[in-house]
């Protein structure tokens, strides 16, 4: 399972596990895409905390899911980001798009969903 | 220059061997002791340049991709990434960034965008109906005690 899904309240975490390149992407934005368009939240976390590589497929993963959460009048919020993934992202210029922080809530991210 | 060091590798035009082609070039690397950021780099562009000749060289078949990468006595590596695909009709478009020609991809069209940020160097050409190659430069960093 290259994403995991957990829902609190009105924010999804979504905590990406492993490379996000063309290959896994597909199925990575599906995932996520399917799971914000089923619970509509109103704000959305990508956690980067075990993305161990991401080139130019993970900046599309955020610009579009950046354009999903615009299009159903939510945030989105990057968490976790460090070393060379924020380098790439940085690259895009992502840090002007989305909030890049630390997690809102659980250093873990919750599990009661 | 003469390269102080060589290898060659083809395989499949397969998604799935984007990991093998990136891992298996900055392991060649290794030998120059890279820093973990330059190692990233490198890793990235090759990822880069791989993924375009798969999803547009090969845009509507398998073919197979060809990495030669050579490593010079200034302390620079020269990878070299080449598909007998489509090619390019125009390179400087090709290279402009949010440029793609498969926006289903959802890949930001930021491909030779990044390869530039990251290399040194990086020379493009292509040939309708030919194929294309980059040739990405990168100078690893000597550390001297």
């Amino acid at each position: 399972m290259a994403v995991t899904i957990d829902i609190a309240q009105e924010i999804m975490t979504a905590h990406i596990i492993g490379d996000i390149d063309h290959h896994n992407a597909k199925e990575m934005r599906e995932t996520i895409d399917d799971n914000v368009i089923k619970s509509q939240v109103k704000e959305l976390e990508l956690d980067f905390r075990d993305v161990s590589f991401m080139d130019s497929s993970g900046i599309g993963l955020v610009m579009g899911r950046y354009k999903l959460m615009q299009e159903t009048g939510g945030t989105l919020k990057l968490i976790n980001v460090s070393g060379h993934i924020k380098k790439v992202m940085r690259l895009a210029g992502l840090d002007r798009l989305a909030i890049m922080d630390k997690p809102s809530h659980g250093e873990k991210g919750g599990k009661e969903a | 220059m003469k390269p102080i060091n060589s290898m060659r590798l083809s395989f499949e035009g397969k998604s799935v061997n984007e990991a093998f082609a990136r891992t298996a070039v900055a392991a060649f690397v290794t030998q120059l002791d890279p820093t973990i950021e330059e190692l990233s780099d490198i890793r990235t562009a090759v990822s880069e340049a791989v993924t375009n000749c798969i999803v547009h060289g090969y845009r509507d078949r398998i073919g197979t991709v060809y990495i030669t990468a050579n490593i010079l006595t200034d302390n620079r590596i020269t990878i070299r990434i080449r598909d007998k695909g489509c090619g390019i009709a125009d390179i400087e478009k090709a290279m402009e960034p949010m440029f793609t020609t498969a926006p289903n991809e959802e890949r930001a069209g930021l491909g030779f965008a990044v390869m530039q940020s990251l290399m040194d160097k990086v020379r493009v050409t292509s040939k309708e109906g030919r194929g294309t190659t980059v040739v990405l430069t990168r100078r690893i960093s000597c550390k001297e005690a």
